[in-house]
């Protein structure tokens, strides 16, 4: 109990005590709460600064290998440009160079052909120089044919007067006027008097109409215009003595014309030529040289290959000919072959399912009743010739 | 003393008729007694001799009215008037053929003056009786038919029209294929006649069948009627493109040249007339001429004749020159230029020198070759100086004047554009200007013989208006040159270095 008065007494106290040694460090609490909440705060603050600070450098991580991508993406197309461009450009030059020279040779060729007109040109020249030749020539000719023409006029002239004045010549005794003893030659005049032809006073010819000359009558190119020239009087001949038939009589036999007869008239392998003839003009009307064969078969005359399996020299294999089926005669039930049921339904049935069996089951069934007939017949035959050893069966 | 007496009488007065009317016709040859004739009254005294019994006197009557109206107009219309032409043509049809070749020729006399006596002429229906004179027998009656409804159809299109309604073309063409020249050639110059008034009548010659006629023609000796056949196919052939085709066709070429050689110029003539009526149709037909050595015979043909015989040869090769620069260059590879330049200035009328000029401006026009084609044969300063000439008529300074300025735009050949620079009025001078602004500054060679010539000095002195294109010109010009010539070459550049040297002070030293 006496503590508890003791405790009691001191409760107070230590009430005090408890509450001052309390409070007492509720001074410092505060501090030293404060103090523990700055560095806490700070610390708190560095942590998350250098989270901050990673995810900075992270998120420019990221954001460099991204920009890193898109500019390697944007250089990547600016190369294919650029290459395009280049090789564009390329194209265009080159086919600039194929246009020139086709533009060039173009006009050269269909246009403007320079040298075919400094061809032409020079054919020109050449045709003119070689005009103007003939046209001197021409000239020429026409000035000598005056000429000639003039002077033949002349000559004509001077005979006219020569013939009329014919009566001037001198004869032995008397020496003409122009043939005077003083001069060593007789003048020209009168050797052309000697020349000419004494002239015969006639009846006034009709004269000529002034506008055809010689010159003109030749030149009319018309065929009305030339002149109907007479034909030439035939030369008299005597007419030999004798008995001769008229001249005109004996050329017209002589030279008569052949007159064969029909058979004569044609050739004699007239038919053979006019065969070829007709052939020939079918020929040219064919579209299609290849003759129409009669039979089809007539041009199969290709050579059959067997094959070499079936040609080998160890026989044919009969599976794939004979039988199609494998068999293995070691598996059989029994020996004999397989039957038809004799129930008609069955059959019919069994023969709408395997057709082919039914028909071979038929032709056998056939095959039977065959020999079966022979058989009968033949039995027939050796009784009848039993029966008639002296007849003779007509068949 | 009856009978006789009477017939005698009557003989008598027979004989004075045929005298009379023999001496009045003998007269009527000589054009000075016309007048005293047709004062006497000699129309109203030969009328009733027309219808004279007697054939001689008739046909002397007729033949002496001919002649009294060939003289002039007036005795012919004295024809007209005194109602002789139904009488004649009455008796066209019945009489025989010396009466028709009188009554021919006098249709003829009356018609040949003016178109109204020709229209009378047709108004009587003298044109059917004249075709049916030129299916007469006698050539000389086809003849003297032919005449005169050639002189008939010669004045205007409504009488060609006319005669060719009468049926009398395809007769002339009969005509023309008969032997007698004369017939010939009056036939061929009556078909010249017709045909020259328009394409429609061209065209009824043409279908006749004429041109291979007159083609055939051509070959005659006859100078006189290659003249008419050649006026024919040239009066032809100037209407259309296929009547000149279709005279082509008839194959003249080359024949037709060989009529460039003759001795008569009128054959000449005509020949050129028919080239040039060709030629001025198509390129293709001048380029067919030029082929077979037309411009070369032509050339030759403008050498050897004078005057007016030249005028279509010059004409022709100017056609020819117009259509293309080949054709141009053609022409003065056939050495045409020198020849017309020849005949530029020797020629002495002005429609002549008109046409040469004309001519030489289509050929060089084209190109900068064929400019120096013509300006090489020195016609450049005689075409300025007809252009500038008081003398020279109005069409003959146009023409040369475009002569000059078609051929200067395209010249650059400069020699022949210093002389220019001299005497030139300011509208040429601009082009010489502008040519040699053109040349200048590409030819090193050129520009020192501009300035050792004295070019370079003139083009200084050149006054022009600022921002004209003459001294645009000049800028250009004083461009190819470095500034130093430019200033010394400059008007008044010695005054100016004088000016310079009076001010000058020496250093002092």
């Amino acid at each position: 109990m006496a503590t508890l008065a003791r405790l009691q007494a001191r409760s107070t106290f230590l009430a005090h005590q408890y509450y001052f040694r309390n409070s007492a460090v509720d001074v410092f609490r505060k501090k030293e709460y404060d103090a523990a909440v700055k560095i806490q705060s700070w610390f708190r603050g560095c942590r998350i600064r250098a989270y901050l600070r990673y995810l900075h450098r992270v998120a420019t991580v990221i954001q460099k290998c991204w920009r890193g991508y898109l500019g390697r993406q944007h250089y990547q197309l600016i190369v294919k440009l650029e290459f395009c461009t280049m090789k564009m450009n390329l194209y265009n030059a080159m086919a600039v160079r194929i246009q020139k020279r086709w533009r060039g040779y173009r006009i050269r060729k269909y246009c403007f052909n320079y040298f075919y007109l400094k061809e032409y040109l020079k054919a020109v020249s050449e045709t003119n120089d070689a005009i103007r030749e003939a046209l001197e020539e021409f000239a020429e000719m026409k000035e000598r044919e005056e000429k000639k023409a003039d002077l033949e006029r002349e000559e004509k002239k001077r005979d006219y007067q020569a013939r009329k004045m014919h009566y001037l010549l001198s004869t032995k005794q008397i020496p003409g006027i122009y043939n005077s003893p003083f001069r060593k030659d007789p003048d020209p005049w009168e050797l052309r008097l000697q020349k000419a032809k004494p002239l015969i006073s006639q009846r006034p010819k009709v004269k000529q109409k002034r506008g055809v000359n010689i010159s003109n009558r030749l030149a009319c190119t018309s065929a009305r215009s030339l002149p109907q020239s007479e034909i030439l009087p035939p030369i008299d001949r005597k007419q030999c003595q004798g008995p001769f038939r008229d001249i005109t009589e004996v050329l017209e036999q002589r030279y008569k014309p052949l007159e064969p007869t029909l058979w004569m008239a044609e050739p004699i392998n007239e038919l053979k030529m006019a065969r070829e003839e007709l052939r020939k003009q079918e020929w040219m009307r064919n579209i299609n040289d290849n003759m129409f064969l009669p039979f089809s078969s007539y041009h199969k005359n290709k050579k059959y290959i067997p094959l070499m399996h079936s040609s080998s020299k160890y026989g044919p294999n009969s599976y794939g000919s004979q039988h199609f089926r494998d068999e293995n005669p070691k598996k059989w039930i029994c020996d004999k072959k397989f039957k038809f049921h004799e129930d008609r339904n069955v059959c019919l049935t069994y023969s709408l399912l395997y057709p082919h069996c039914l028909e071979q089951h038929l032709a056998k069934e056939r095959k039977k009743e065959r020999k079966k007939e022979r058989k009968r017949k033949e039995k027939r035959k050796k009784e009848r010739r039993k029966r008639f050893p002296n007849c003779i069966t007509i068949i | 003393m009856s009978q006789r007496q009477v017939l005698q009488v009557f003989e008598q007065y027979q004989k004075a008729r045929t005298q009379f009317v023999q001496m009045v016709a003998e007269l009527a040859t000589r054009p000075q007694n016309i007048e005293t004739l047709q004062n006497a009254g000699v129309m109203s005294l030969l009328r009733p001799l027309l219808l004279d019994v007697v054939p001689t006197i008739q046909q002397t009557a007729a033949l002496a009215l001919g002649r009294l109206a060939n003289y002039n107009g007036d005795l012919a219309e004295a024809v007209v008037k005194g109602d002789i032409l139904p009488q004649l043509v009455y008796s066209l049809a019945e009489q025989n053929r010396f009466y028709k070749k009188a009554a021919a020729f006098v249709l003829r006399a009356v018609g040949k003056h003016s178109p109204q006596l020709a229209q009378a002429i047709v108004d009587c229906g003298a044109l059917d009786t004249l075709v049916i004179c030129l299916e007469d027998f006698d050539p000389g009656v086809k003849e003297a038919a032919a005449w005169a409804l050639g002189y008939i159809a010669r004045h205007n299109a409504e009488l060609s029209q006319a005669v060719v309604d009468a049926g009398a073309v395809p007769l002339l063409v009969l005509c023309i294929q008969e032997p007698e020249i004369a017939l010939k050639r009056i036939a061929a110059s009556a078909l010249s006649d017709i045909s020259k008034h328009s394409p429609e009548l061209a065209q009824t010659v043409v279908d006749v069948g004429a041109i291979a006629h007159l083609a055939q023609m051509i070959l005659n000796p006859d100078s006189k009627l290659k003249r008419q056949v050649l006026s024919a196919l040239s009066q032809i052939a100037k209407h259309s493109v296929d009547l000149a085709e279709m005279v082509v066709e008839a194959e003249i070429f080359p024949v037709v040249l060989t009529c460039l050689k003759d001795k008569d110029d009128y054959v000449k003539k005509n020949a050129s007339t028919l080239i040039r009526e060709i030629a001025k149709h198509t390129p293709e037909l001048s380029q067919l001429i030029v082929n077979t050595g037309g411009v070369a015979a032509v050339t030759d043909c403008i050498g050897s004749c004078k005057g007016n015989i030249r005028l279509p040869g010059i004409m022709m090769l100017g056609y020819v020159a117009a259509h293309s620069e080949n054709l141009a260059m053609a022409v003065i590879v056939s050495k045409a230029v020198p020849q017309l330049s020849v005949c530029l200035s020797e020629e002495p009328e002005d429609h002549i020198k008109a046409a040469a000029a004309w001519a030489l401006g289509q050929i060089g026009r084209h190109t900068p070759e064929h400019a120096r084609a013509v300006a090489v044969t020195n016609t450049l300063p005689v075409l300025l100086s007809l252009y500038m000439s008081t003398e020279s008529s109005e069409d003959l300074q146009t023409k040369s004047k475009k002569a000059i300025k078609s051929i200067l735009q395209k010249c650059t050949y400069l020699p022949a554009l210093e002389p220019f620079l001299y005497d030139a009025p300011p509208n040429i001078l601009k082009h010489v200007v502008g040519q040699f602004s053109k040349v200048l500054p590409h030819d090193s060679k050129a520009r020192r013989l501009f300035v050792t010539s004295g070019g370079l000095k003139k083009v200084q002195e050149i006054k022009a208006g600022p921002g004209s294109l003459l001294q645009e010109y000049i800028n250009s010009i004083n461009s190819c040159y470095p500034e130093e010539i430019v200033r010394y070459y400059s008007p008044g550049y010695s005054d100016a270095l004088l000016q310079r040297v009076d001010s000058y002070q020496p250093l002092a030293n």
